[in-house]
């Protein structure tokens, strides 16, 4: 017999820990269609027969957030034989919120209460027997940490499933009086057991099944009840739920009459104190940061990139081509093209599992939650939440996983704009630009590379002010009403599958847009004309690719580096940013320079103003950024439309930050004044105004998805 | 008196919620609703947002969205 399940239960409640100790290796991670919410599947271990859907944790079925979204159409119109409901027992009041929901859905549901453990260590008690008599429903003890409980909570839903099952009404006469008559007015396709649910939702005005039925709120019937409670239908419809749980705590759930402070009390006094607070802060983040990019990161990442991918692989491979006999082109094509591109990828592979590894731990143990707590005021303030400060930080090091590290943010704004802005912090590819630009044109001055980092900072708060002013970032910011889940000791599982989850969706990224790219780019940079015939180029002033560069360098002239050479480097910054000082070493005719470029700095002296080599830089920075960055962009905004808006907002932007640069500087320091002037100032005018206007407003005030 | 107004370590029972919409919806579903004890635990530590226990549980709450919040304290 197969049985369709739907674990459904709130954030925190052990819900991933079940959900592995049910399926082990059998689970299938993708995306909810259309949507950033991830959704998983698996098959239970014991029975193949049994699917298991993975719900995302929600605290409701409301119509307001993605995630409740989301899951209440998958409960709806799914195939969904039991829903199984798992309830932290520690937190049982708020945890039955969502049960009361769930069952008016008219669909079987098993709620297992979790953390049996934790309830038995304080000594509380809970009336399981006069609970599922009440409830109406079968009530189970587990703890899917220590997996007790599973095999009967199992063969309760094996016993629940395709069997009749009768909603539980809570409400009162009045209440139910006016969800009666509401009901009359149903869609006649809408079946028996799903009345009581529609008809609530028709009481709370819920827009989305409103207009999905093509109905308007039959206020004739609502308002009479919101004049009697005094309040909203939303509101007292909630009350009802909340009274009703008030009353099963009161009857079914026995407190030990213990006020002592549980251990995750404890650690809270002493890690959000308000003095110690911000120095532990620091030093958890200096920890994350030091690690994942300083030291085990690139230690591991330079491994990949130089030996694994420099040493071992193209040579073995190199020798294997030659040995087979393989065309000179062919050559190129697998040892520069594939391997070289998508090699230069991969190098980041393992400072991103070793990132994923530290945030999937801080996301465990709780720590998480604090992150957001204590840099929510600073980043609130241009639009970001106070989650997007870790993508900020991982950007110094590296753009991709700071991208990737965007999606413990929940509101769909705040990390859509924090992937936005967050490769605008220079990342340690771009640090040989700054030295190639310090040392050529500014005689290694100290105050070039800081600024850099500021630029960065400062692109961010810019953005996120004029973005979050903006019609697609408009409505209210997401209300920061977050739970602060209890400590605990992260668990090795969950911990090494999130971090092989996430690391795992960018390889497969890396396989294919970055790789089609890094392809493209190699054949426009090996091949050309040269005496009139298709050949792959001795010299690549000839490729294809300098003349791309060559056409377009006009469109740089504006910024005071209208010269194709520096068009072209800007260009093949594509593949990895530090290749713009090398490519810069090849066009000035150097084979090989090194990291920062110091045998070119003559000529490039001579070819540069200090003024154009810094727009040259700060457009550099701020950019698209590399085709790996890109690929994690799409991944995580999982839209096109989104992902190529991005990178034109970035790309337009760096353009006008360069132009203001360099032509306001023109007027400034050499009194240089012509059209460009003028368009430079109109274009900072046009900027503070975005930057002081008045937020748009939206008619409604509802959360846009 | 609104929430945004209560001390660190003050007790006190929700009167009414003002507002509508989504984040009216949020906060009644995190377990503030009429008639329910809270207990302001501690503030953040650049002053926003605030931490409370409500429900058995500890919800972390801007003071944007306290003002929403009607209260009175427990004598």
């Amino acid at each position: 017999m197969s049985i369709n399940i739907a674990l459904a239960g709130n954030p925190n409640s052990g819900k991933t820990t079940l959900f592995n100790a049910l399926t082990g290796s059998h689970q299938f991670v993708g995306n909810w269609p259309g949507v950033t919410v991830e959704k998983k599947m698996g098959k239970y271990k014991e029975n193949k027969d049994i699917v298991i859907t993975d719900l995302p944790g929600i605290y409701s079925l409301s119509p307001y957030t993605l995630e409740e979204v989301v899951s209440r159409e998958f409960l709806l119109n799914e195939k969904v034989d039991v829903i199984l409901n798992i309830v932290d027992g520690s937190h049982l009041e708020r945890n039955l919120y969502l049960t009361t929901q769930l069952l008016e859905l008219g669909i079987p549901v098993v709620v297992a209460i979790n953390m049996v453990d934790v309830i038995e260590k304080r000594g509380d008690k809970i009336n399981y027997k006069s609970l599922s008599k009440e409830l109406g429903c079968p009530v189970v003890a587990i703890s899917a940490l220590k997996n007790t409980g599973i095999q009967e909570m199992m063969s309760e839903i094996k016993k629940i499933a395709y069997q009749p099952f009768a909603v539980r009404n809570i409400y009162n006469d009045e209440i139910n009086h006016a969800l009666k008559e509401l009901s009359q007015t149903l869609p006649e396709k809408v079946d028996e057991g799903k009345q009581l649910f529609y008809s609530i939702k028709l009481l709370e005005r819920d827009y989305q099944i409103l207009s999905a039925f093509n109905m308007t709120a039959n206020e004739e019937v609502i308002k009479p009840l919101e004049e009697k409670f005094g309040d909203d239908s939303e509101s007292f419809i909630t009350d009802a739920r909340y009274n009703y749980i008030s009353f099963l705590i009161k009857n079914y759930y026995i407190r030990a009459n213990s006020q002592q402070l549980t251990m995750s009390d404890k650690i809270d006094k002493i890690v959000t104190n308000r003095l110690l607070a911000l120095p532990i802060f620091a030093l958890v983040m200096f920890i994350v940061y030091y690690i994942s990019v300083t030291t085990v990161g690139t230690t591991m990442t330079d491994w990949t990139n130089d030996v694994l991918f420099g040493e071992i692989i193209p040579p073995a491979i190199e020798n294997f081509l030659i040995s087979i006999g393989c065309a000179d082109w062919l050559q190129g094509l697998i040892l520069e093209g594939i391997i070289g591109g998508v090699g230069a990828v991969l190098g980041f592979v393992p400072q991103m599992l070793v990132l994923f590894l530290f945030l999937a731990i801080l996301e465990d143990c709780g720590y998480m939650a604090r992150v957001a707590f204590i840099m929510d005021r600073l980043f609130r303030k241009f639009g970001l939440s106070g989650k997007s400060f870790i993508p900020m930080l991982i950007g110094s090091g590296c753009g991709v996983p700071a991208i990737m590290a965007s999606r413990t943010i929940e509101s769909d704004r705040d990390r859509k704009m924090t992937i936005m802005t967050t490769t605008f912090i220079p990342c340690s590819a771009k640090l040989p630009i700054i030295g190639l630009i310090a040392g050529a044109l500014f005689n290694g001055s100290a105050w070039v590379a800081p600024s850099a980092y500021f630029v960065g900072v400062l692109a961010i708060i810019v953005s996120g002010v004029i973005l979050k002013k903006t019609k697609i970032f408009a409505g209210n910011p997401a209300p920061f009403v977050m739970e602060m889940p209890a400590y605990h000791m992260p668990r090795v599982v969950n911990v090494f599958r999130s971090m092989w989850e996430r690391g795992y969706s960018f390889i497969k990224k890396a396989g294919t847009v970055i790789l089609i790219s890094a392809i493209v780019i190699w054949f426009l940079n090996t091949f050309g004309l040269e005496d009139g015939n298709f050949v792959m180029v001795e010299s690549m002033e000839n490729s294809f690719l300098s003349k791309i560069g060559q056409t377009f360098a006009w469109v740089f002239t504006p910024l005071g580096w209208g010269h194709w050479k520096a068009a072209v480097a800007s260009i093949t910054g594509l593949v990895a940013k530090e290749n713009v000082v090398q490519t810069l070493g090849q066009l000035y005719g150097f084979i090989e320079v090194a990291e920062n470029g110091d045998e070119i700095w003559k000529t490039l002296a001579m070819s540069f103003t200090p003024l154009s080599a810094y727009s040259f830089l700060v457009f550099n920075l701020l950019c698209a950024p590399c085709f790996a960055a890109i690929g994690a962009i799409k991944r995580e905004m999982n839209n096109t439309k989104w992902t190529i808006f991005a990178i034109a907002y970035q790309c337009l932007f760096a353009y006008v930050v360069a132009l203001i640069i360099y032509q306001i500087g023109n007027a400034i320091f050499y009194g240089i004044f012509n059209i460009w002037t003028i368009i430079a100032i109109v274009l900072f005018i046009a900027m503070i105004y975005l930057l002081i206007r008045p937020t748009f407003h939206l008619e409604k005030v509802e959360m846009d998805f | 008196m609104t929430l945004k107004e209560i001390n660190v370590k003050e007790r006190v029972i929700v009167k009414k919620l003002n507002g509508q919409g989504a984040v009216k919806r949020r906060i009644m579903d995190m377990g503030i609703t009429r008639g329910v004890e809270i207990y302001v635990r501690k503030l953040a530590p650049l002053g926003d947002p605030i931490e409370v226990t409500v429900r058995g549980y500890e919800l972390s709450i801007r003071k944007e969205e306290a003002t929403m919040i009607e209260v009175e304290k427990v004598a």
